[in-house]
């Protein structure tokens, strides 16, 4: 028997959940992956070359950037605006949403969140409409998910600072215009704001990834980069900075990475409609069918999690801990999903003609960064037991 | 400069197309959108007014639906909306289409330029312009693929298969537009969210003084009698060459009228 199929969206109902504006809004993101993302893709992941630059204009006219702040030329929409457009943009490439993630709600929450008024004057504008690009340099080369332990050193001199030190895996580090740094004082951790034509700075590109390809990923070198004292973000002091923009971007990709697997899961469901196998369509097969609707599942769960997060963290009301649960969970099923979706595709799975294999391995980041899966085991578990197990 | 740009509201080519019990197209449950030929024209309107001044109208005559289409050309740039929107205009033919959009631009205000596309993507007559241009007695420059407004004149390039042809006309006139003409801008977030506070007025052809005798499926001067789908194609013939495959071939050719 056939019958008309349903499309993903369809089985949970999930534009119920949606308001209008929003689904203008995704709807526009997605006609921009269409167009801008999809048929390059395969070739930028191939070559490890993006032409970030161009894209980062071009989402800026489109709105992308920062958008979800408020004035300074950023759009003030909802969180759950932003976590939709994410997810269709990561379902276009990992890469072009970590762009988003890093540019919006790493560098320019924290200019947002901790800076000064005339720090935010001289960034946001340009950097929500595109001209501008921003990194965020926390990790470092010893200190990933420890990053409390970091060696990377600002000094006063007189009215200065001075800044020495490493940062280690840092997306849009060698397109940056400014690099928002965390560094250690003499009292606390501090963040800082380096354009990146400060001399001492430099950016080696990180070569030879076999993840994240359409996305640049640098080293930060710091020789003694002299800044003005109206260089440091002067609303915030300690870990709870750099943590409170990771918790941005980490809200983000409860979003995209469903956005992945859903590009994965539709790309299998139409390949094993079309594939023939032993005289009949793959899809018409019980193990496939079994897969496709476990996958089915988890992605509608993820999608269900994702939205009611939004929701909560609109309302004002997200802890930590629940954006752990979603990045856990949605980042953990969507690999999952992907390499699924890949044993359907089988062969053809393992190439660039299909998107699969390739957000398989952009998973493996995502998975990583913006704190481990296993550190967020290890909030969740703090949350439920009381007791700290990080150390 | 104010212009005003008509645009049609038509199904989306991507599903399947159905019909009404009276064999009209059905347009109220299938999923439509801006007619893509129109929004050429919406572009030569907004980069006209965003080059100068004015004020960009854009007018719709169809189903509820059809504000769908003034929405996305509202998000585009254009400042307000009117959308015709009546019982009785079901079922209009080209000459009574053509009627009630040449009242609604009489009732917006004597525009300096009437923009439409080259032809709507559902019904493809594109005479609806030309049409319009005679209720409205403005020159017409039809099917131009460039388009330049100066010192009271508008210029425009119509590129035929043998000639490109320069026109000119006085303003106010009528224009349509080729899809050679520009590339349509896509709504950025800032125009989506403007566009919520546009308005859109909602005409009925009382509103316009048209006698509803004069319009919908009674007053067409033509009738579709039956419809039925297009048969599938069939198998292509396959010659095997013999010696004579040439001869064969140009006998094919000649049959079907290409030689
Ligand atoms: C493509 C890419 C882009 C990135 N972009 C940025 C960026 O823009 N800015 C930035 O600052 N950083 C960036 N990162 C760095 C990223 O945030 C770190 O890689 C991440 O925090 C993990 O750090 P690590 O790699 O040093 O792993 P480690 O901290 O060395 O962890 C190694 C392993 O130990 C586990 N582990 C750690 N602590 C514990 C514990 N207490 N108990 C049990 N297990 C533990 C981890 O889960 C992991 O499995 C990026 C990384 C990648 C891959
Ligand atoms: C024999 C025949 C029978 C038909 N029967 C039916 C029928 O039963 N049911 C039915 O729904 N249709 C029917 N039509 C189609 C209907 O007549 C046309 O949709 C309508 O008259 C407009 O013509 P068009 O779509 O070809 O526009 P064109 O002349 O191709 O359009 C050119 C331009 O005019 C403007 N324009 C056209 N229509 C509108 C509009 N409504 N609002 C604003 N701007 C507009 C646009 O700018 C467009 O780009 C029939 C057509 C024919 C020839």
């Amino acid at each position: 028997m056939r019958g008309m199929p349903q499309s993903l969206e369809q089985l949970f109902a999930l534009d119920g959940l949606i308001q209008d504006d929003e689904r203008e809004i995704a709807k526009a993101v997605r006609h921009f992956v269409d167009e801008r993302v999809r048929p390059h893709i395969a070739e930028w992941f191939d070559t490890g070359e993006v032409p970030a630059r161009e894209l980062t204009k071009e989402l800026g006219e489109l709105g992308v950037l920062g958008m979800h702040l408020d004035g300074y030329g950023c759009a003030g929409l909802s969180a759950t605006t932003y976590g939709l457009a994410c997810q269709e943009l990561e379902a276009g490439d990992s890469g072009i949403r970590s762009l988003v993630s890093v540019q919006g709600s790493l560098a320019m929450y924290s200019i947002h969140a901790y800076g000064s008024e005339e720090q935010k004057q001289e960034w946001l504008p340009r950097m929500a409409a595109g001209d501008a690009i921003g990194c965020f340099g926390l990790t470092e080369p010893d200190f990933g998910s420890n990053p409390g332990g970091m060696r990377t050193r600002a000094k006063k001199d007189g009215e200065d600072w001075v800044l020495n030190g490493t940062k280690m895996w840092i997306t849009n580090g060698t397109v940056a215009d400014v690099a928002v740094v965390w560094a250690q004082t003499d009292e606390k951790v501090r963040g800082f704001v380096v354009p990146t034509d400060t001399p001492g700075f430099s950016a080696p590109e990180i070569k030879r990834k076999m993840s994240l390809r359409a996305s640049v990923t640098a080293e930060l070198v710091l020789e003694d980069v002299r800044l003005p004292a109206s260089a440091v973000l002067p609303e915030v002091q300690g870990l709870r900075g750099p943590l409170g923009a990771l918790s941005e971007a980490r809200f983000g990709i409860i979003f995209g990475a469903m956005g992945a697997a859903r590009d994965c899961l539709e790309t299998a469901i139409s390949y094993a409609q079309d594939r023939q196998v032993f005289d009949k369509s793959l899809a018409s097969y019980q193990l496939t069918q079994a897969k496709l609707a476990d996958m089915a599942l988890e992605l509608g769960k993820g999608q269900l999690l994702a939205l009611h997060l939004g929701r909560l963290k609109d309302s004002g009301t997200i802890t930590p801990e629940q954006v752990s649960v979603g990045k856990l969970n949605n980042t953990r099923e969507a690999i999952a999903i992907a390499r699924q979706c890949r044993t359907i595709l089988a062969a053809n799975g393992i190439t660039l003609e299909y998107p699969v294999i390739r957000h398989a391995n952009n998973l493996e980041s995502v998975l990583t960064y913006e704190g481990t899966s296993e550190v967020h085991q290890l909030v969740i578990g703090k949350a439920l037991t009381g007791a700290e197990a990080f150390r | 400069m104010n212009i005003v740009v008509c645009v049609k509201y038509v199904p989306d080519a991507q599903g399947d197309r159905t019909f009404n019990e009276d064999n009209t197209t059905d347009r109220a449950n299938v999923d439509g959108l801006l007619s893509e030929l129109d929004e050429y024209a919406v572009e030569a309107a907004l980069k006209i007014v965003e080059a100068g001044e004015g004020e960009v109208t854009v007018v719709t005559v169809g189903p509820e639906q059809a504000a769908d289409a003034l929405k996305k050309a509202l998000q585009m740039g254009a400042d307000k909306a009117v959308h015709v929107s009546d019982e009785a205009i079901h079922g209009s033919d080209a000459v009574a289409t053509s009627l009630v959009l040449a009242e609604a631009v009489k009732k917006i205000g004597s525009p300096d330029l009437v923009l439409t596309g080259l032809s709507s993507t559902d019904g493809t007559m594109s005479v609806v312009p030309a049409m319009l241009a005679e209720r409205l007695g403005l020159p017409q420059v039809t099917q131009v693929s460039t388009l330049e407004v100066a010192d009271g004149t508008v210029k425009g390039r119509r590129d035929g298969d043998a000639v490109s042809e320069s026109l000119e006309a006085s303003l106010p006139a009528l224009v349509s537009v080729t899809d050679q003409i520009n590339e349509p801008r896509y709504p950025s977030f800032k125009g989506i969210m403007a566009a919520k506070k546009k308005p859109v007025e909602t005409w009925s052809l009382a509103d316009l003084g048209v006698d509803a005798g004069q319009v919908g499926l009674d007053a067409a001067w033509t009738k579709v009698e039956s419809f039925a789908q297009r048969p599938p194609r069939e198998q292509g013939e396959i010659v095997t060459d013999e010696g004579d495959g040439g001869t064969k071939l140009a006998e094919f050719l000649a049959a079907q009228k290409f030689v």
